[in-house]
C-alpha cells in the first residue's frame, strides 16, 4: 500500500511563460491591440499624432489616481472620495489665485489640499477604525458640500496664464505633460508594489490583515500612507484638470470615482483585494481611453459607450470565473 | 431567390457606400448638446437637418455626451476636431471650461458658436440666444403673476446651481419682481435636471411652504417632475406649476390642471437658426459687433457687443394650443 515513488514539488504551480500567457494583463493586451485595430479601420481620423495625443486627455488625470486606488483596492480597502478631493483642491487652488499668488504657490495648494484629504481618510480609517467605504462616502459629500459652500453657483476664471501649461502643455512634439506625467507615475507605482518592501506588504494586508499584523507589518501605517497617496494623486489630476478646463466649478470632475474604480477593477485588481497589477491597471486606462475617443470619431451616442465598458467588465470579471469552472469540469 | 436576395443586398450596401463618398464633399456641422436623450435637444436636431436639406451640402452631426458634464463634452469637441468638422455649434454645460477646448478648435480653423447655453466671449465666434434673457426672466415670472390676481408665495425650481442660462434667467425675473405686486418669491431649489432630484425638491417645496401658489421652473426637466409632485400632493388647484417645458412632456400635466400654462421657445428654430448661422460663417461671413448673420427662414440676428444675438420671442402655451404643439416636440 506504501506509495514509496518519489515526488516532485514544484516551486511554482505554473511555468513562468504559460503564467504570463494565461494572466490577465495578456487578455487586456489582446483586447487593447484588437481595439486599436477596429479603430484605425472604422475612422480615418484615429491614426493621427495630434488626434491620439488629444485622445490621451480622456484618460490621463483618472488614471493616475487609478494607479494609487489600485493600491488601496489591493489592500481591501476603497476611496471613493477621490472626485470630490479634486473638487476641493481647485477650490482651494482658485481660492489662492483669487489671492493673487503665482503658478509654484497654487500648485502647492493642490498639493497639499489633497495632502490634507488624504490624511483626513487615513486618520478616520486606520485611528478610529471605521470601515473605509463608510468613511469616504461620507468625505466625498463633505469635500465637495465644501467647495459648494465656498462657490455656489460662482466659478473661479483667470487662472495665471502660465497655470495652463500643466493641463494643456507639450513636453516633446505630441506628447503632453499630462501623458509625460502618467508614464512617470506608472512606473513609479510599478516599482512601488511590484519591487519594494511596501508593494509585499500591501498585497499581505489585502489577503490577511491579521496574519500580516502578527507577521510584523504595520498595517495601520500602510494604509494611512495609502490614503495620503490617493488624495496626493487626487490632488496632482487636480491641478492637471483645473488647467485643463482653464477654470474651477463646484461640479468639476463629478462622477469620477466610479470611472477610477471601473479602471482598477477593468485592470484586474481583485474588488476584494489581495491582487492585480500595475500594467493591468495601465493597459485598462488605454483601452477605455481608446474605446471613448473611437466611439466618439463615429459620432456614437456615449450611452452606447457606457454600454460597451459595462459589458467589458463584466465579461472580464465574468470570464476567468467561467474558465476555472470548465477545466475543472474537463478534469472531471 | 437566396442569390437574388445577396445581389440586392450588395447593390444597396454599394450605393450607400457611394453615397457617403459622394457626401465627402459636404460641410460637416456639429452639433453639440448638454446631453443626449433630452427631448429638447432632439426637437433642436430636427431643426438642424431641415436647414442641412434645405442648404444642401450640409451634413450635420448630432452629438453631445450622455451625462451634462463639462468634461464629457471636452472628450466630445476633442473628437469632432480629429473629424475635422468645419463648425461645432455647442449649448454648453459649463460656460467657462470649454473654453481651452473650443479655442483649440478655432486655432484648426473651425467656426465655433455656442447657442442656447453660452460659452464664454474668447471660446465662441458668436453665440445664439433662443430668447433675450430679460424676455424670459419677465415671461416666466408673469406667468405665475397671471393666474394670482392676489398674488402669493411662488417658489423656483431650477436646474443645476452652476447652470448658465437658468442662473441668467432668475436673475432678470427677480430684477423685475416688482412689477408684479404680491407675488413674493419664498425659495429656489435645485432639481440638477434629474427627474427624481427635482421631484424630491419640490415635494419639499409643498411641506415646507404651506401657503404656496405657484412653482416657476425655468427647465424643461423639472417643470414635469414639478408638476407630477403637486398632482401626487393632490395640490391640484392650490399650487400652479408653470415655466420653461416642451409641449409633448407638458400636455398630460395641462390637461390634469396642474399646470395652468408655460412657456418656450421653438427648439426647432433654435436648431435651424445655429446651423444656419454656423454655414453662414463657413461661407465667409464675419461675427463682429454690428454684423447680421443669416438665419434662413428666421430672417437674420443681429450681434451686440459682445457678439451675441437673439432668435426671438418665447411662446406661451396653454389648454388652447398645447396638444397641436405636443405632436411637433
Amino acid at each position: 500500500m506504501a506509495d514509496v515513488s518519489p515526488r516532485i514539488i514544484p516551486d511554482r504551480l505554473q511555468g513562468r511563460s504559460s503564467r504570463l500567457l494565461k494572466s490577465w494583463e495578456s487578455l487586456l493586451l489582446v483586447v487593447a491591440v484588437l481595439i486599436f485595430t477596429i479603430n484605425s479601420f472604422a475612422s480615418p481620423y484615429f491614426l493621427d499624432p495630434w488626434n491620439l495625443s488629444d485622445a490621451t486627455f480622456n484618460f490621463t488625470e483618472k488614471a493616475m489616481i487609478a494607479f494609487a486606488m489600485a493600491l488601496v483596492i489591493i489592500a481591501g480597502e476603497i476611496d471613493l472620495s477621490v472626485a470630490s478631493i479634486i473638487a476641493l483642491s481647485s477650490t482651494a487652488m482658485g481660492l489662492a489665485m483669487q489671492a493673487g499668488f503665482d503658478t509654484p504657490t497654487l500648485v502647492a495648494v493642490g498639493l497639499a489640499t489633497g495632502l490634507a484629504c488624504g490624511a483626513i481618510n487615513g486618520a478616520l480609517i486606520t485611528g478610529l477604525g471605521l470601515p473605509s467605504i463608510v468613511v469616504t462616502i461620507g468625505t466625498m459629500s463633505l469635500f465637495r458640500g465644501l467647495s459648494f459652500i465656498i462657490l455656489g453657483d460662482q466659478a473661479f476664471t483667470n487662472y495665471p496664464a502660465s497655470f495652463a501649461w500643466f493641463g494643456q502643455g507639450y513636453v516633446w512634439w505630441v506628447f503632453s505633460f499630462e501623458f509625460a506625467l502618467f508614464i512617470a507615475f506608472a512606473v513609479i507605482y510599478g516599482v512601488l508594489l511590484h519591487w519594494t518592501n511596501f508593494g509585499r506588504a500591501v498585497y499581505a494586508i489585502g489577503n490577511n490583515p491579521t496574519a500580516s499584523l502578527f507577521s510584523g507589518v504595520r498595517v495601520g501605517r500602510v494604509k494611512f500612507i495609502l490614503f495620503l497617496l490617493t488624495g496626493l494623486m487626487a490632488g496632482i489630476a487636480s491641478i492637471c484638470l483645473t488647467s485643463r478646463l482653464g477654470s474651477t466649478r463646484p461640479s468639476i470632475a463629478l462622477g469620477w470615482e466610479l470611472e477610477v474604480v471601473t479602471m482598477v477593477v477593468l485592470g484586474g485588481v481583485n474588488i476584494l483585494g489581495g491582487s492585480g497589477t500595475i500594467p493591468g491597471v495601465v493597459l485598462a486606462a488605454l483601452i477605455m481611453g481608446m474605446v471613448t475617443f473611437g466611439f466618439g470619431l463615429l459620432n456614437v451616442p456615449g450611452i452606447v459607450m457606457s454600454i460597451f465598458i459595462g459589458v467589458l467588465l463584466i465579461s472580464v470579471i465574468a470570464l476567468p470565473i467561467l474558465w476555472k469552472r470548465a477545466r475543472r469540469r474537463m478534469a472531471h | 431567390m437566396k442569390l437574388a436576395k445577396t445581389l440586392m443586398m450588395t447593390a444597396a450596401v454599394s450605393l450607400a457606400l457611394m453615397a457617403n463618398a459622394a457626401h465627402a464633399e459636404n460641410k460637416k456641422i456639429a452639433l453639440v448638446v448638454k446631453a443626449l436623450g433630452i427631448g429638447f435637444f432632439e426637437a433642436a436636431n430636427k431643426g438642424a437637418q431641415e436647414a442641412a436639406k434645405e442648404l444642401g451640402d450640409v451634413e450635420v452631426i448630432y452629438t453631445g455626451p450622455t451625462t451634462t458634464t463639462a468634461e464629457g463634452q471636452i472628450e466630445v469637441i476633442n473628437s469632432l476636431i480629429a473629424q475635422k468638422v468645419d463648425a461645432i455649434a455647442v449649448s454648453a454645460n459649463d460656460t467657462d471650461a470649454l473654453v481651452p477646448a473650443l479655442k483649440k478648435a478655432m486655432d484648426r480653423g473651425i467656426k465655433v458658436i455656442s447657442w442656447d447655453s453660452g460659452v464664454a466671449k474668447d471660446g465662441r465666434l458668436m453665440h445664439l440666444n433662443p430668447s433675450s434673457s430679460p424676455l424670459i426672466g419677465n415671461m416666466i415670472i408673469k406667468l405665475a403673476a397671471d393666474n394670482l390676481p392676489d398674488g402669493g408665495d411662488v417658489a423656483v425650481l431650477s436646474a443645476t446651481a452652476t447652470s448658465t442660462n437658468q442662473n441668467v434667467w432668475i436673475e432678470e425675473m427677480k430684477k423685475v419682481q416688482g412689477n408684479y405686486k404680491g407675488i413674493n418669491v419664498v425659495a429656489t431649489v435645485y432639481g440638477d435636471d434629474l427627474a427624481d432630484k427635482s421631484y424630491r425638491e419640490t415635494q419639499g417645496l409643498i411641506q415646507s411652504y404651506p401657503n404656496l401658489k405657484a412653482i416657476i421652473a425655468p427647465t424643461s426637466v423639472g417643470i414635469v417632475a414639478a408638476a407630477q409632485a403637486v398632482e401626487d400632493a393632490g395640490k391640484v388647484g392650490q399650487i400652479n406649476v408653470t415655466g420653461l417645458g416642451l409641449p409633448s412632456e407638458m400636455a398630460g400635466h395641462v390637461k390634469a390642471g396642474s399646470s395652468k400654462s408655460f412657456a418656450i421657445w421653438n427648439p426647432i428654430d433654435l436648431g435651424y437658426s445655429a446651423t444656419m448661422i454656423a454655414y453662414d460663417l463657413i461661407g465667409g461671413a464675419e461675427a463682429k459687433p454690428g454684423a447680421e448673420l443669416k438665419m434662413g427662414r428666421m430672417g437674420s440676428v443681429k450681434l451686440d457687443d459682445n457678439n451675441e444675438g437673439a432668435m426671438a420671442d418665447p411662446f406661451v402655451y396653454d389648454a388652447s394650443n398645447v396638444e397641436e404643439f405636443a405632436k411637433i416636440f
